[in-house]
């Protein structure tokens, strides 16, 4: 690992500077720089494909990218000598997919990262499991499998697999995106009282209302960039970009 | 290529053979197709060919039911054989296989296309050929600090088949191993698991059940391919077969009696098995 470069809650805990990220020939990230405090909520959106969920998967290192910097917690992620697994326990990640393990519980899915990577207590992880999964309202689903729950219970138990590991970052990745219109509201209310609890949190959402209340901050990409950012009041009452305005008249 | 013809008649049944094609390709492995009826096919082949030849030879002397009877005590010690072969080449050869197959999605290249070349060369070499291969380049002993390791020739055979075997289980587990989607993958990822824990903990467990179809598929063929090792000299049930008809005169009478007897114990050993291949094929089917 790197030498921490003295890190205090005053810098940003997440620093991406001119990030360009191409697939072959096609760029899909052309120097995007945003800066995230801690405990902010910042929601990204913007059209399919203008490179929002690229963008998170570089914070993580699951991506790699082609130029620029990005930093959590003042290590730079792509520095080739960085531990990746140290950088993962501090960025947790929830994926439109849900992505659950299909052969496991839900309580399984919850204690198997910190029992397996964090080499904590089972008895510790399995009541910090349960804990967890209470507090995105699975009390009594400890036991089922993915293949049994919703689709919105699945993704709240992605959320607690992920809170699991004690991460001070969390990405999510339109994480109600592949949900029926009725359970999209429960995942909501559990990544909103993530938000009041103080966690950092990067969305990436179609959901415009839920953005407009919990986010500190809004981005929106179109084609690689960042064309416009502001707080969400000033965001959406008067969009100065006009592919800004374009979108929010469609999806509104 | 589908279908492949141009008359209509001959349509269902060319689509069905591309359809077979199609799978023992995704298999990697001819897929058996035993039905019930290929049992009853065989009894009747043996109960006339039995009646037949009992007529020619007569009342005088012994029915050819009876002369099946007393030498099947033997034909059956053949036959445990050839299954004891079966147990030994399929855990020799899955053992390596799995280990073949996870090798062939490494990170290092290298070891990627070495395990590759030899999975593909085994898997497309003839069985005969590669039994020969063992047979002849294995010693017959084997020395280990002055202690002296006899290989008989079955130990041999046993290893030459467990080659073919090695080569399909390592495409049957790369094939597995790929099938899983690529989220679980990242989600492992993301939760800091590393490579090694990701492919024992998370993707493996997955993978078991879509193997065992295919694997059972592979079994219930090298069961049947055991009898190869008659032509390299080891007793196992055919070549028993041919020294009893030797015994009993070396009557052509008694040559499809017999082979379709040991025909039908080869058909109530693995029909079984292919049923329970197609069943659990199925109910995975509906699932992934």
């Amino acid at each position: 690992m790197t030498a921490p470069q003295a890190w205090t809650t005053d810098q940003p805990i997440v620093r991406i500077a001119d990030v360009h990220k191409s697939f072959g020939v096609v760029e899909v990230l052309k120097g995007v720089s945003l800066d995230v405090m801690k405990g902010e909520v910042i929601c990204i959106i913007g059209p399919s494909g203008s490179g929002k969920s690229t963008l998170l998967r570089c914070i993580n290192a699951l991506v790699p990218v082609n130029k620029g910097s990005i930093q959590v917690e003042g290590q730079e992620v792509h520095d080739p000598k960085l531990n990746k697994l140290e950088l993962r326990k501090k960025v947790g990640m929830v994926f439109q997919q849900y992505n659950l393990f299909p052969h496991k519980t839900a309580l399984q899915n919850v204690m198997m990262a910190p029992v397996t990577v964090l080499k904590q207590d089972k008895t510790e992880a399995e009541s910090r499991a349960y804990a967890l999964l209470k507090k995105v309202r699975l009390e009594g689903k400890e036991h089922s499998y993915p293949g049994e729950l919703s689709g919105g219970q699945q993704q709240r138990v992605a959320i607690a697999r992920s809170l699991a590991m004690n991460p001070d970052v969390m990405l999510f990745d339109e994480v109600t995106a592949a949900l029926d219109p009725e359970t999209v509201k429960e995942v909501l209310v559990t990544i909103r009282e993530l938000a009041e609890e103080g966690m950092t949190c990067l969305l990436v959402t179609h959901e415009m209302g839920f953005a407009r209340e919990v986010a500190d901050h809004m981005y929106f990409t179109d084609r690689g960039i960042i064309v416009e950012h502001g707080s969400p009041k000033e965001f959406f009452a008067n969009p100065k970009d006009p592919r800004t305005r374009e979108f929010l008249g469609q999806i509104l | 290529m589908s279908g492949g013809t141009d008359l209509p008649v001959l349509m269902p049944a060319a689509g069905q053979l591309a359809e077979r094609v199609r799978r023992e390709r995704e298999v990697g492995a001819p897929i058996l197709r035993l039905r019930a009826r290929h049992g009853a096919w065989l009894a009747i082949v043996l109960i006339f060919s039995a009646g037949a030849a009992g007529a020619q030879t007569g009342a005088a002397q012994e029915s050819i039911i009876s002369i099946i009877l007393k030498w099947t005590p033997l034909l059956v010690d053949g036959f445990i054989f050839n299954l004891a072969i079966s147990f030994l080449a399929m855990a020799g050869g899955t053992a390596a296989g799995a280990l073949l197959g996870i090798w062939q999605i490494s990170l290092m290249p290298p070891v990627r296309a070495g395990s590759w070349l030899v999975t593909q060369f085994f898997r497309n070499a003839p069985w005969l050929v590669l039994l020969f291969f063992a047979m002849f380049l294995l010693p017959f002993q084997v020395k280990i600090f002055g202690l002296v390791i006899p290989l008989p020739d079955w130990i041999k055979a046993t290893f030459g088949l467990s080659l073919p075997v090695m080569a399909n289980v390592s495409e049957i587990v790369r094939g597995a191993i790929q099938s899983i989607p690529s989220g679980q993958w990242e989600s492992s990822e993301s939760l800091a698991f590393n490579r090694r824990q990701t492919l024992w903990m998370i993707i493996l467990p997955q993978c078991v059940k879509r193997m065992l179809p295919p694997w059972m598929n592979l079994y219930a063929i090298l069961t049947m391919a055991t009898v190869l090792a008659s032509v390299v000299g080891v007793s196992e049930v055919m070549t028993l077969t041919g020294e009893v008809l030797s015994a009993e005169g070396g009557s052509t009478d008694l040559l499809v009696p017999f082979y379709s007897y040991i025909l039908l114990w080869f058909f109530i050993y693995c029909y079984p098995i292919a049923r329970l291949t197609v069943r659990l094929e199925r109910r995975f089917a509906v699932k992934t």
